[in-house]
């Protein structure tokens, strides 16, 4: 079923994220053009292509922390339109994790973790305590709940940015380049914990230049570049016969480093 | 430093010498405390009287001040045009005129027309003992009430466009990802602007802020032109009075020192509290 353009309740056997012919400018400049992808429940998607080729406009336009211009998006049968009421009920279902974490730096992490589900949520606090150390033990952090954030290593902070996003109990999870600020030795341990929730079942887009996370995790790759879906399908295929040129030309530069 | 330990000096000796000035520290006894046998007990003098006028005034424009501050702020940064132009007109107004001119305009055209409509100076008439003394300690005495209303007013509108800047340049000065991922987790703008960005904008504020409030205290010594009596309305009275220019000024300046410096110091605690629970701030 198609979501009209009304509906604000969220349609469990729609694609969880469809967009169709999406374009967004900023300003003259095209950050997407014409971007059509369906991703289904369920599904594990990873974006990569070069900088600037609109991985991040992509994901963000799901949430509206940016507003497209042209065609239409739909979570889970909700459309992604300029209505608060239908923007937030989007929000509550789609978890975001963030390049640089984005931590609130004056709350720990545990305070940092029951915001949402008692502001949003209206959950009791001893109630959205307990689920927060449930998440913080599943990033394997619990012992830190309650620092302050910049008390953390990088690694950390974005276990925690994890959990935060977890406690609203999402059905979506988007990833932007979630291990691109860390040092090398604490990308492992983000991505451990990513791919453990992929086993889940939860529906996942993951924007990363990590391949081979990307070749053991993903259902499905998406290849961009210059704000257009170049190439998809099984990651296999893609590393092993990639067809657009283009695709062919990064795969090569980011396997040889 | 020889110099100025030298020009210190010369100073020194032209007060002393030239001026023949005999210190006389006495006179300025009764302007402070004196006994009163009326009522058998130590009373306030003048200095005193308008010491405690002061802190009244700062206190209640600080308040209003902040307030008007924090709602001119949020103008300002507001994604209506409409309500950025209300508080980009009401910064570069007030900012652009001398405190005086903005206090004579402010007494002469707005309050000494609309004030006294408002029946200020009958309040507190059917008030028992117990009310009537709390609203003479928080508001001074019933009679000079609409001068001190509209002491009030004037310096919290003023000082508040200042207050307004520092807050919104606070406010700008959180990094967009704190909302991004506030209103990401399903919040709404105004949970995320009280709970996320607020308290983070107001600690980088904190310095600014308090340096505001110093200035206020200060500032409030223009009331005394509208003859609000406070401190250096009472300095001028006693200094005419008693003929020690010198004294009068010199205990009022230490009074003012005292007010200032102990507020800037609560100012500081304040701040060193919030700093070594939060220490230098988010690292990524
Ligand atoms: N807020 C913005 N204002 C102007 N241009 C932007 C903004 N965000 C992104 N862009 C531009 O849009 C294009 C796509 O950006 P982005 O989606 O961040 O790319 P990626 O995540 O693939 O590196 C880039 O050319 C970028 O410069
Ligand atoms: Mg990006």
């Amino acid at each position: 079923m198609s979501g009209r353009g009304g509906e604000s309740a969220p349609d469990p056997t729609a694609p969880a994220i469809a967009f169709e012919r999406v374009s967004k400018w900023f300003g003259a400049h095209a950050a997407l053009r014409g971007v059509s992808l369906a991703v289904a429940p369920g599904e594990r998607v990873v974006v990569c292509g070069p900088s600037g080729s609109g991985k991040s406009t992509l994901i963000r336009c799901v949430n509206r922390l940016e507003a497209h211009d042209e065609g239409r998006i739909l979570v889970e049968g909700i459309e992604v339109d300029d209505d608060p009421r239908r923007v937030r009920a989007i929000r509550r279902e789609v978890g975001m994790v963030f390049q640089s974490f984005n931590l609130f730096p004056h709350l720990s992490v545990l305070e940092n973790c029951i915001l949402a589900p008692m502001r949003v949520r209206g959950m009791a606090r001893a109630e959205a305590e307990e689920l927060a150390m449930s998440y913080l033990a599943r990033v394997r952090i619990p012992e830190q709940a309650e620092k302050l954030p910049h008390a953390l290593s990088g690694g950390q902070q974005q276990r925690v940015a994890i959990a935060r996003a977890l406690c609203m109990r999402p059905r979506i999870m988007l990833f932007d380049e979630p291990t691109s600020a860390l040092d090398p030795e604490m990308i492992k341990e983000v991505l451990d914990v990513i791919g453990e929730l992929a086993e889940t079942g939860m529906t996942m887009v993951c924007v990363t230049h990590e391949m081979g996370f990307a070749r053991r995790l993903a259902d499905r790759m998406v290849f961009m570049d210059a704000g257009e879906i170049v190439e998809a399908g099984p990651p296999e295929r893609l590393f092993r016969a990639p067809e657009a040129p283009r695709l062919r030309d990064f795969l090569a530069q980011i396997l040889r480093d | 430093m020889a110099a100025l330990a030298g020009g210190l000096a010369y100073v020194a000796h032209r007060f002393g010498s030239v001026l023949h000035y005999r210190w006389d520290w006495g006179s300025l006894g009764g302007a402070l405390l004196h006994w009163s046998v009326a009522h058998h007990a130590w009373r306030a003098g003048l200095l005193l009287e308008g010491l405690e006028a002061t802190l009244r005034l700062a206190l209640w424009s600080s308040v209003l001040t902040f307030l008007l501050g924090f709602g001119f702020a949020l103008c300002r940064i507001s994604r209506s045009l409409y309500w950025r132009l209300l508080g980009g007109l009401y910064v570069g107004f007030v900012r652009n005129m001398p405190l005086l001119v903005f206090l004579f305009l402010f007494y002469f055209f707005l309050s000494s027309q609309i004030l006294p409509l408002l029946g200020l100076d009958r309040l507190g008439h059917g008030a028992g003992p117990a009310a009537r003394f709390w609203l003479g300690l928080l508001f001074g005495p019933p009679r000079e009430l609409s001068a001190f209303v509209t002491g009030v007013f004037c310096l919290a509108l003023f000082e508040g466009a200042y207050v307004a800047e520092i807050l919104r340049a606070g406010l700008q000065a959180v990094p967009r990802g704190q909302w991004e991922a506030a209103l990401g987790l399903g919040l709404g703008r105004r949970e995320t602007l009280w709970r996320v960005i607020l308290p983070q904008a107001l600690r980088a504020s904190l310095p600014a802020l308090a340096g505001q409030v110093i200035l206020l205290i200060k500032a409030s010594s223009v009331a005394s032109l509208i003859s609000i009596p406070e401190l250096t309305y009472m300095a001028n009275e006693v200094s005419s009075s008693n003929d020690h220019v010198f004294e009068t000024w010199t205990a009022a300046a230490a009074l003012y020192f005292v007010v200032c410096f102990g507020a800037a110091s609560l100012f500081a605690r304040w701040e060193r509290a919030r700093g070594t629970a939060l220490a230098a701030g988010p690292r990524a």
